[in-house]
């Protein structure tokens, strides 16, 4: 297979205007990945699966990062009165989730590709195009990512909760997510039940109320 | 001769009650109640583990099918965030349960390719034998649970966990555990075997070919097993590989997709061993494949063993404490038992991985579920479950 350089290369020469940036992977043997914008995305991933020479018709893995807002520390050399001296600076880079995919191809045998896209700002535009149109093997992972990220993918035919119940209201695997101090409560399909139990028994009763706890 | 039949509402009994047990979902006028949706599981004993299907009936007849999981979730991937690299190791035996060491191979692949580690010989063949191994009981079982599943109560599973508990009770002596193994290291295995280790591993593996002949004598051409499972929960190529649908299941709809050959990672390619491939992808193909595989693991395990050299078992270089990777991402996946299983960690150059993925074939292959099911009898779901082979550690972690 192509390295992912060239790969970028002939995607953006075949196809104007799309975002196509390529990253380095600093593990040894590791491949660069390609960042792709949202506005193209689901373009470029049909692209991929279907250009001859590619053809990576199987996505295996799908999964989102967070990456919370941080400072970078960084030295420049600067003019600071007579003499020139390293001087520490700092810049802000905005946080993002990121839903990475992993492509490889069933019929050529090769991969993997590994592709990226990146949402705005982590707590108000989390929406990205969802690649479950271009290859099925996303329904499931996506709605993962959906659930314990907070993404939104547009387009996904069945986006609902999938590991945590529909009645939660956070996204776990989000770096800054502080767990609840009590996990007794979670709701069941038989809570009306429980509730009739507890409004009927006598305190103190046992099985019931708080003294059994 | 005429037979009058008699109706059942001449006995004198209580007056039928309204309602029924299911949730009825049809409004149609002409027939009210045609349409039921009805929950199956979690704790339906054939749904192998806390896993729900919310089914909807036209009579027997599936209609629509939604899985529902997540009652064994507790984030592993987010505990694993928060511990050392090596600190996950025992965690991730308990994925998928019936095959420890493939899971613990999937993950040291996937920090030997982050961190650049090599691993010495004698540990190649040590994590192929037990991979192997892994895979017979693994499909054993899952024969055994496909045959009770289609009620032949007993007998077949029983067979299978008879030869099962053989290979666990190797593994029991080598690492010290039937099930959660925690065997393999970064860049080797634990320890070494003991003593005597692998010639009884070498008898299991000779014995093991009478046992699949008389396990096939009793089910392969089996009446009732070909007409339960033959053209029930087809499964296309193309949707197979849209689906990301791997394992046994993928080559039963005929795609020659094994990750031993195609990345023939460890010593894979040193190997003779053949890819069974189905034709017509349905229940029976994937029983089938599971059969054949045995006969090729048998194959590799057999060559594995004549050629297992001496020598150290984990790489000296390789650091187990205080093991911080460079920054940067690395993919490793496997062929599991049931599917590609794989680890995709992204490292910060901290003692703890950055993110954590697993790549889970169980839940994967769930997704093409309703697909099998639509058309066919309630009774037919429960086979097609079972023959996609999950575990639910796996599916919800």
């Amino acid at each position: 297979m192509e390295t992912p350089q060239q790969i970028r290369d002939r995607i953006v020469g075949a196809v104007a205007g799309l975002q196509v940036e390529c990253l380095p992977n600093g593990a040894p043997a590791g491949v660069p990945s390609l960042l792709v914008g949202r506005s193209c995305f689901r373009e470029v991933a049909i692209f991929l699966r279907d250009d001859p020479q590619l053809r990576l018709d199987y996505c295996s893995n799908v999964t989102g990062v967070d990456w919370p807002e941080r400072t970078e520390k960084f030295k420049v050399r600067r003019q600071v009165g007579e003499v020139e001296k390293d001087v520490e600076e700092s810049r802000v880079i905005p946080g993002c989730l990121e839903v990475v995919y992993h492509l490889y191809s069933m019929s050529l045998k090769h991969g993997p590709l590994v592709i990226r896209v990146r949402t705005g700002d982590r707590s108000a535009d989390v929406s990205v195009p969802s690649l479950t149109p271009v290859w099925r093997a996303c329904e499931l992972q996506e709605r993962e990512v959906f659930d314990l990220f907070g993404v939104h993918f547009d387009g996904h035919p069945d986006l609902r909760r999938i590991l945590m119940w529909d009645g939660f209201v956070d996204h776990p695997m989000r770096r800054d997510y502080v767990e609840p101090d009590d996990y007794d409560y979670e709701p069941t399909p038989h809570d009306h039940v429980l509730d009739r139990a507890l409004a009927r028994a006598k305190p103190g009763e046992a099985g019931c109320g708080s003294g059994a706890r | 001769m005429m037979v009058t039949q008699r109706s059942s509402d001449e006995w004198d009994r209580p007056a039928p009650v309204a309602g029924s047990y299911a949730f009825v979902v049809g409004d149609d006028p002409e027939d009210p109640g045609s349409l039921l949706e009805v929950s199956m599981g979690p704790q339906h004993p054939s749904t192998h583990g806390v896993f729900r299907m919310d089914v909807v009936l036209d009579g027997e007849t599936v209609v629509k099918l939604k899985p529902v999981f997540g009652y064994l979730h507790r984030n592993h991937e987010k505990i694993a965030e928060n511990i050392s690299y090596l600190g996950s190791m025992p965690y991730t035996d308990r994925l998928d349960y019936f095959c420890s060491l493939t899971n613990n191979w999937a993950y040291a692949l996937a920090v030997e390719k982050l961190a650049g580690i090599s691993v010495p010989e004698r540990a190649e063949y040590l994590r192929v034998i037990l991979s192997e191994l892994t895979r017979l009981q693994n499909h054993v079982c899952l024969a055994g649970f496909l045959a009770q599943d289609m009620g032949a109560s007993g007998t077949p599973l029983m067979y299978g966990f008879r030869e099962r508990e053989k290979i666990l009770d190797l593994f029991e002596s080598l690492t010290g555990a039937r099930m959660m193994c925690n065997y393999m290291r970064f860049g080797g295995c634990r320890c070494d075997t003991p003593p005597g280790w692998l010639d009884e591993a070498r008898a299991v593996v000779d014995s093991f070919p009478r046992f699949l002949h008389e396990f096939e004598n009793l089910l392969s051409s089996n009446e009732i097993l070909m007409s339960r499972t033959q053209g029930i929960g087809v499964l296309g190529k193309d949707l197979a590989v849209g689906a990301g649908i791997t394992g046994p299941c993928l080559r039963a709809a005929g795609v020659d997709y094994d990750i031993r050959k195609v990345d023939g990672y460890g010593i894979y390619p040193r190997f003779q061993f053949r890819v069974p491939l189905g034709e017509h992808g349905d229940t029976y193909d994937r029983y089938m494949m599971r059969i054949l595989e045995m006969h090729e693991s048998l194959g590799i395990l057999k060559q594995a063993l004549d050629g297992i050299p001496e020598g150290p078992i984990i790489d000296p270089k390789a650091k187990l404490r205080g093991f911080r990777p460079k920054a940067g991402e690395s993919y490793g996946r496997i062929e599991a038992p049931k599917g590609e299983l794989g680890f995709y960690l992204i490292s910060d150059g901290s003692p703890s991985p950055y993110r954590y993925r697993v790549r889970p074939p169980s839940l994967v292959n769930l997704t093409v579920l309703e697909d099998l099911c639509v058309g066919h009898n309630v009774a037919d779901t429960v086979i097609i479950l079972g023959s996609i082979d999950i575990v639910l550690g796996e599916v919800d972690r």
